[in-house]
């Protein structure tokens, strides 16, 4: 049983044991607070051997302190005050730095309000044990409790605090130790540590002694070494504290609305998107068509609280300020490790943060070159607000109290887990218990006086790294909406059901109206393995004549998704099927996808056939399109059909079909490769899954390309362009296309340099054909992969393709640049893409089997409807390279974890240099289609001109190291968490031409 | 900045300097207030209470009497000026509602209102000031009053309020304290030993409250040998100022409450 005692104490102590002061609500109501203190005799020095303080916990201080310092012989305690903890931490966190510390709660209060970081880096350092702190708690001790006098400010009662603590220890010491024989033996010291000059002088007057701490440190045995540490504060000048006033602006107003507009109109202001830079959290760039190059922001100020993917009103400066983009790496949440939540509302130059990202900023200032001027300029307006819900982590060195029970309201920062965004403030009453967990957070607003957007908690998604949460995190990182499909959707579904077939052919049935029966025609469709939404199929034969009929049937969803109704509005809504490593998220109810409309093989199903008569050099004699029944007589995967086609002892007929098929594909592609299609590349690798339930990774590996990828591709390009062609002539003004611009050549420009700077290579852009063959020419005669490195990074220069309302743009923009066609649309996937399903539509009023729907006559309603899938389809792209991500990082881990078993080694890759920083390299694992960084710490050299980068023989100790863009190194590849947000983050180090781990 | 306080830091101090297991300072004020049969102020720390009893007499409303025992009315009113921001309670606000019955079905058990058939016992409660635990100083208060009133109780009635911090116990939690932690008021009856109030309003971990319930328990002991000691020299020093020999009574009723 515990026992339950009573404080008592004595009315007249009410001075010093009550504390009154007022507090501003946040409402701008001043309230009164009354706290009540008891003063306790029985708080222990922490004196090893004290004869008076008994005490049973932790490790005590020595006897005598510490008896190396020159100035101390007799041995001293040191005490340092709120600043030191402020601003030396790395020197009181050093090994060197062995003198015992008393540590008072005054201090450790004050370190606590003013920094939260610094204070939980303080609580550390109390608990490690080589480290001899103790924490004395005197203000619940009657003879050290201070009361704040009137007009005394709070620093100058705790610096008295501090003194009064320090004088109490000294004469503690003298009181308690036992004279012998009368003779006073000389005494332990305890030291107060400040570098506040007019605290020194006052206690000095009163007879403690003090030092500041670089004379303190200078005394000390191993004084060389700390001395270093010492971190440089022109602290020497009278109180450095300034108390924090009023808050002061950070950032600046925007413009009235109207002015935007005006400005905007005379040319003065740009609009744009803003993109943050993921590399450099100060910089972001905005694109606008008044300039060639994209307009810089650089600094907190001149992105003026602008979040990736805002709309936003930019002014540019005079072109004297136009910089080159930067070109080191800066990490949020490193430079800003030490910010406070509640304290970053105030800007000061005692802010250390503040003072942090300025430095960072100019360094990096000076090392921008001269060439390579980009525009800069600032925002001023905001047109819109792209916010949504943020998938976030709590940073946990944001945390007031980790208490799980705790159930006060505490500010924190949330981490999202995109780089492009910046942390959101928030407050909580869990945040405990979210730590470790995704959560959902919204931006609510951003003031101008708050350095971070303040958001709220939305929603927790669960643990991290719980396949769920990523996953759900995932689709609500990209948008993608993954409900499952109301009832209104599925009552426009077939009343069948599963049991839906093809009715017996009639003149009477409706399905059969206006239907070609192709149900004899040998019928395959070819897909990749475990495909369940088969939408085409294919069949070749050869005709009396010599000529070929080559068909390509696709599923006839249009049939099924009729217009306007609530199935064909979420359709459109969702766009496209998204389709993730382990869940694919359908456009359409699985009934459709997987069944009804799916051209399985053995049974009849509704198709959309695009039939063409070729001639034996593959040109297009005649092309019919026709809405048909067929039965698929074979479905298989790529690599089936491959062995089928190369098995020379098979003769039947659909052994002919697919060679006959194949024969007319390579001779497409040649005839589209001298037209200028280009054969980019991009970094597609394959998860291995462990089991269909399971969904542990167990390896990566590149995707192979067979001839039947191939084949199917150029069909489904022919049939495009075909169907592409129809609809276009019917419906000039509302065709449903897809278009690929030309790159600006401006985007290339970098890439032509370093090819020319460190290969001697030329690339011509100056049509897409140019392009192809100088793309050939990019060889490397000892690095195969070389190629397929500069195809990636050619790619990335690239505009993406989208889709378009014929009538909407000029006819001269139609083309498609990576498939050199002037004419593209989709047709092909209608189960999986919504636009695929407006060509249908219109290609069967084309033909005059169904009338038009109104709703496609409108251009403005076509180009709605594609505004849509156009975002829809880039954010599933995102959303599926994001999987293949994460599971690229699961798989990792699992190779990390098995490597270190078996022989404690690491997992190394081969990768390729793309990028130089300056304090960094930008390297690519293409085994593992993984993009990564590898920073630098110490001192190197980089040569902007010539993309080198050069450790210098003094870190390398043998020689200069020079890596160069498209060098070829060894990686050290390594999934580490981060310790605060819980972010899996894969840490690459270099290890060959030289190990950069301790770099 | 509340959260920049620590409800109990590494060195096992509360944020005023007690340890977990320390009721906070609490004095007894059982003076004669005028027109109230009996009164008494409590304070715990800074929450102070005054409740004035009235009765038994004969009950005001007819028709609610009852006639085998006394019907017990109370009413509370919470003072302005009690906490930092002024704010004006309604007299039919709820909360305040709640307290009364609260406090009423404490005491109904212990007073022994079948001694007292057809009459009507009004306790009136003023909350003066507020810092934590304002129930329990209601129901201590109470206690001390109606003693003091000489109404016929069973056993006195200590309320003590238990919180827990991760998975420290605390006792006598102070606003600070109550704004953060899940805690408990538990009223006993320290001679039986009985309970006669749990109030619970925060959520608390089932393993827990166990512990709490039973420290609570504990403490309202410690608290009763207080509330007796109080009693007993307001007694005293009233015989004493009668001046007369009533000694024997005096000590019979001190035999009784020593029977613990």
């Amino acid at each position: 049983m515990v026992e339950i005692t009573i404080r008592k104490r004595q009315r007249e102590d009410a001075v010093i044991t009550q504390r009154k002061f007022f507090k501003k609500t946040a409402r701008g109501k001043v309230i009164k607070v009354i706290r009540e203190r008891y003063l306790r005799d029985d708080v222990v020095c922490g004196i090893d051997g004290c004869r008076e303080c008994y005490s049973t916990v932790g490790p005590l201080l020595p006897f005598n302190g510490a008896l190396d310092h020159k100035l101390f012989p007799h041995g001293h305690f040191v005490l340092p005050d709120t600043n030191v903890f402020l601003a030396q931490m790395d020197l009181l966190e050093s090994t060197l730095f062995t003198s015992p510390i008393i540590l008072l709660q005054t201090v450790l209060e004050e370190v606590r309000h003013r920094s939260l970081p610094l204070y939980n880096r303080l609580k550390t350092l109390v608990k490690v044990d080589d480290k001899r702190t103790w924490i004395f708690y005197n203000e619940y001790r009657s003879e050290t409790a201070v009361v704040r006098e009137e007009d005394e400010s709070p620093n100058d009662r705790n610096d008295r605090g501090i003194r009064k603590g320090t004088s109490w220890y000294n004469s503690h010491i003298s009181v308690t130790r036992p004279t012998t024989r009368g003779q006073i033996t000389p005494l332990p010291s305890v030291v107060l540590l400040t570098d506040d000059v007019a605290n020194r002088l006052k206690a000095e007057k009163e007879g403690i002694p003090c030092l500041s701490v670089r004379k303190y440190v200078e005394g000390m045995p191993k004084a060389s070494q700390l001395l270093d540490l010492l971190a440089a504060t022109d602290s020497e000048a009278l109180e450095p504290t300034v108390a924090a006033g009023g808050r002061g602006a950070i950032y600046e107003d925007y413009l009235p609305t109207g002015e935007l507009a005006a400005g905007i109109k005379a040319g003065k202001l740009h609009q744009g998107h803003f993109n943050a830079n993921q590399f450099n959290y100060l910089e972001g760039s905005v694109s606008v068509p008044a300039f060639e190059k994209r307009i810089l922001l650089v600094g907190r100020e001149n992105m003026n609280r602008s979040v990736d993917g805002d709309i936003v009103v930019v002014e540019v400066f005079d072109e004297k300020e136009w910089k080159a983009p930067a070109d080191e790496v800066i990490d949020q949440e490193v430079t800003l490790k030490n910010d406070d939540v509640e304290d970053s509302d105030e800007e000061g130059d005692n802010n250390e943060a503040i003072v942090e990202e300025r430095k960072a900023l100019k360094t990096e200032e000076a090392a921008r070159r001269a060439a390579e001027k980009q525009p800069t300029g600032r925002v001023v307006g905001i047109i819109k607000r792209n916010w949504r819900a943020y998938v976030c982590h709590i940073d946990s060195t944001s945390l007031t109290s980790s208490n799980a029970t705790s159930l006060s309201q505490q500010t924190v920062f949330a981490t999202p887990v995109s780089r492009l965004l910046p942390r959101i403030r928030m407050r909580t009453r869990q945040a405990p218990t979210l730590i470790g967990q995704k959560i959902l957070v919204t931006i609510d607003k951003w003031d101008i006086t708050s350095r971070y957007p303040e958001g709220h908690f939305v929603r927790a998604l669960g643990k991290v790294e719980s396949k769920e949460a990523e996953q759900e995190s995932l689709l609500l990182e990209f948008d993608v909406p993954y409900r499952p499909f109301g009832k209104a959707i599925l009552d426009c579904l077939p009343s069948e059901g599963e049991q839906w077939v093809v009715p017996p052919k009639s003149e009477t049935s409706l399905e059969w109206r206006d239907r070609e029966d192709l149900r004899d025609l040998n019928i395959c469709s070819i897909d990749p393995p475990n495909c369940q939404d088969i939408d085409d199929a294919l069949h070749a034969r050869r005709l009396p004549n010599g000529n070929i009929e080559a068909g390509v049937h696709i599923a006839d969803v249009s049939h099924f998704v009729l217009p306007d109704n609530p199935m064909d509005d979420e359709a459109a809504s969702r766009g496209t099927t998204v389709y993730l490593v382990d869940k694919r998220i359908d456009m359409l109810p699985s009934l459709l996808g997987t069944n009804l409309c799916s051209l399985r093989p053995f049974v009849e199903r509704l198709a959309f056939s695009v039939i063409w008569e070729l001639s034996p050099g593959a040109e297009i004699v005649n092309v019919r399109f026709t809405k048909s029944v067929i039965a698929s007589k074979f479905a298989f995967t790529y690599a089936e059909a491959q062995k089928r086609k190369d098995d020379l002892k098979l003769h039947d007929d659909l052994t002919e079909s697919i060679r006959m098929l194949n024969t007319v594909a390579q001779k497409l592609k040649a005839g589209r490769m001298t037209a200028g299609a280009l054969n980019l590349a991009s970094p597609e690798v394959k998860i291995h899954l462990d089991s269909s339930e399971s969904s542990d990774p167990i390896d990566v590996e590149q995707k192979e390309m067979l001839e039947t990828n191939s084949l199917v591709e150029e069909f489904m390009l022919l049939a495009n362009i075909s169907v592409a062609r129809k609809i276009q002539e019917t419906f000039p003004q509302t065709a449903v296309l897809r278009r690929h611009l030309p790159p600006p050549s401006a985007n290339f420009e970098k890439l032509q340099d370093i090819l020319k700077k460190r290969k001697g290579l030329n690339l011509d852009v100056s049509s897409s054909g140019a392009l192809a063959a100088s793309l050939d020419k990019c060889l490397d005669p000892t690095e195969p992969a070389f190629n397929t490195l500069v195809r990636i990074m050619a790619t990335r220069c690239m505009l993406s393709a989208e889709y378009f309302c014929s009538g909407s743009v000029s006819k001269e923009t139609f083309g498609h640049y990576g498939l050199a066609s002037p004419i593209y649309t989709h047709f092909t996937s209608p189960i999986r893409r919504y636009a695929d399903v407006l060509a249908h539509r219109q290609l069967s009023a084309a033909i005059s089997h169904t009338p038009l729907h109104a709703s496609l006559h409108s251009k403005t309603h076509v180009e709605r409807v594609l505004g849509v899938v156009n975002r829809r389809h880039r954010m599933a792209q995102m959303a599926g390279r994001a999987s293949v991500e994460f599971y690229v990082g699961l798989a990792l881990k699992a190779r990390v974890e098995k490597s270190l078993k078996v022989h404690s080694g690491k997992v190394t890759e081969e990768a390729f240099v793309i990028r130089t920083f300056r304090n960094g390299l930008g390297v690519f694992v293409s085994k593992l289609g993984l993009e990564g960084l590898v920073t630098f710490k110490r001192e190197t050299q980089f040569d902007a001109e010539n993309y080198t980068f050069t450790i210098p023989v003094a870190e390398t100790g043998d020689k200069d190291v020079t890596i160069a863009v498209f060098d070829k190194v060894v990686v050290s590849i390594d999934v580490e968490k981060d310790r605060n947000t819980q972010r899996g983050k894969v840490k690459m180090t270099l290890v060959s031409p030289i190990d950069s781990t301790a770099l | 900045m509340s959260s920049r306080i620590e409800i109990l830091n590494d060195g096992g101090y509360r944020s005023d300097g007690r340890r977990q297991y320390e009721l906070r300072d609490m004095t007894f004020d059982m003076s004669e207030q005028a027109g109230a049969d009996g009164s008494a102020i409590i304070a715990h720390g800074l929450t102070q209470v005054l409740v004035s009893v009235f009765g038994p007499r004969e009950a005001k409303m007819r028709s609610q009497t009852l006639h085998d025992r006394a019907i017990i009315n109370v009413e509370v009113s919470i003072a302005p000026f009690s906490t930092g921001d002024r704010r004006k309670r309604a007299r039919g606000d709820k909360r305040i509602l709640e307290f009364a019955s609260m406090i009423k079905a404490t005491f109904e058990p212990v007073v022994q209102t079948s001694l007292h058939p057809r009459s009507q016992i009004d306790i009136f409660v003023h909350v003066l000031q507020q810092d934590g635990g304002v129930l329990q100083a209601c129901i201590n208060a109470t206690t001390l009053a109606l003693a003091n009133a000489g109404v016929p109780l069973l056993d006195f009635v200590c309320a003590v309020t238990g919180g827990v911090h991760a998975a420290a116990p605390m006792l006598d939690l102070t606003t600070l304290e109550e704004n953060d932690l899940p805690h408990v008021t538990v009223a006993v009856m320290p001679r039986t030993g009985r309970v006669t109030l749990v109030s619970m309003e925060t959520r608390l971990h089932v393993d827990r409250f166990e512990e709490i319930f039973r420290l609570a328990g504990q403490a309202g002991s410690v608290l009763h040998k207080e509330m007796r000691a109080a009693v007993r020299e307001r007694t005293k020093g009233v015989v004493d100022a009668m001046g007369s020999g009533l000694r024997t009574s005096d000590f019979a009723e001190d035999a009784m409450m020593d029977d613990t």
